[in-house]
């Protein structure tokens, strides 16, 4: 869209993003959405919808959604530099304070402030998929194949991949 | 155990029966093993295979380092990998298992991602992805339902209020998520701080 490297924008972006990103790849998609639909216009909604679909079908950190982003950006070289931007800055930042704290004799902070984070997170999760329920979830039909599943998923111990293929199934035989 | 950190007071039931720290190339392909597997997130796999499958690390072990990785920003599997790898065999272990963990899964997602550009105006495919991307969000919901029960058990009026206000901050009026937590987070520190030294 710019005149500027997309690979630059790319790495900036998610580089920046996932320092932000408390709670996990699931607290970070409103944000991305937010940057690859409505700032920068590198992705249309339904865009957006389907690679977060893949990211959920594939293996794998759900995370790697960014991967398509890059990918739709810039190519593989895009897919590429997305994903490390996101990944690589907040492993050795991990890395650093875990070697930090993992010593003898620490305060109570360390516990306090992941206590002070949890609500957050939760919050932040729930409205991931409040997004994503809205952006999805047109029809009646569809709103029902989430609700059984979000059913089905908290009270058995089903495996995520079943109910995948089932909406996939669903999907294509035109009913959602 | 890693060798370079002396383990501060653990408790006595600590299996003794654990495995020796493994190699880099082990390290990699525990970490490609269950991304691969992880179909809809990876915790599951990981804990399954460090704690049950190969002893790494004990339940307590893995509980700490996992909490950890949560209250860091980035994705926390990600975080995981380098932080285990990097406990058990130094920064390589950590960059062994943090490739592991990521190099397959982007590989086959820059091939679908390929794949989608070609053909994602075909409309069967698009149908099929429409289904699925119900049944991801509905997965979701279930997820945050699971974490949000210990939160709704203690029914501590003020971690709900927390957790309600970042949701409708982020889902119902779009806020910029970094504008969000820079008031968030100062907010619960405090309130913590404040419930937790009564």
């Amino acid at each position: 869209m710019n005149a500027e490297n997309p690979i630059w924008a790319l790495i900036s972006t998610f580089g920046l993003m996932s320092l932000f990103a408390v709670g996990g790849a699931a607290a970070a998609v409103p944000e991305m959405h937010r940057i690859a639909v409505e700032v920068h216009h590198w992705m249309t909604d339904k865009q957006f919808a389907d690679a977060y679909a893949i990211a959920q079908l594939s293996p794998g950190p759900n995370v790697l959604i960014v991967t398509l982003i890059g990918y739709a950006v810039a190519g593989i070289p895009g897919a590429l530099a997305a994903t490390l931007a996101m990944c690589l800055p907040t492993a050795l930042l991990a890395y650093y304070v875990s070697r930090l704290l993992n010593r003898p004799g620490q305060s109570r902070w360390p516990g306090l402030i992941q206590a002070a984070l949890v609500p957050l997170s939760i919050g932040l999760m729930a409205a991931s998929a409040l997004i994503l329920a809205q952006s999805t979830d047109r029809t009646v039909a569809a709103l029902l194949l989430t609700a059984v599943v979000a059913v089905v998923a908290s009270i058995s111990r089903i495996n995520p991949l079943w109910l995948l293929l089932a909406g996939g199934l669903l999907g294509f035989a035109g009913i959602v | 155990m890693s060798p370079d950190s002396a383990p501060a007071a653990h408790e006595p039931d600590i299996p003794a029966a654990q495995a020796p720290p493994p190699g880099l190339v082990a390290l990699f392909l525990a970490f490609a093993r269950m991304s691969l597997a992880g179909f809809g997130g990876v915790l599951v796999f990981a804990r399954h295979a460090i704690v049950d499958q190969h002893r790494w690390m004990s339940a307590d072990e893995f509980n700490e380092t996992f909490a950890l990785c949560h209250f860091l920003p980035g994705p926390n599997i990600v975080n995981l990998s380098m932080v285990f790898g990097a406990r058990l065999r130094g920064i390589a272990g950590g960059v062994a298992a943090f490739a592991g963990l990521l190099l397959p899964p982007t590989l086959i997602m820059t091939v679908l991602a390929i794949i989608y550009a070609r053909f994602g105006d075909v409309d069967v495919l698009r149908r099929s992805l429409a289904g699925i991307s119900c049944a991801a969000v509905g997965l979701l919901i279930a997820v945050v339902f699971r974490m949000m029960m210990p939160l709704l058990k203690r029914m501590d009026i003020v971690v709900l209020i927390l957790m309600v206000g970042v949701l409708v901050a982020i889902g119902v009026l779009r806020l910029p998520l970094q504008a969000v937590l820079l008031v968030a987070i100062p907010v619960s520190i405090g309130v913590t701080f404040l419930i937790g030294g009564r």
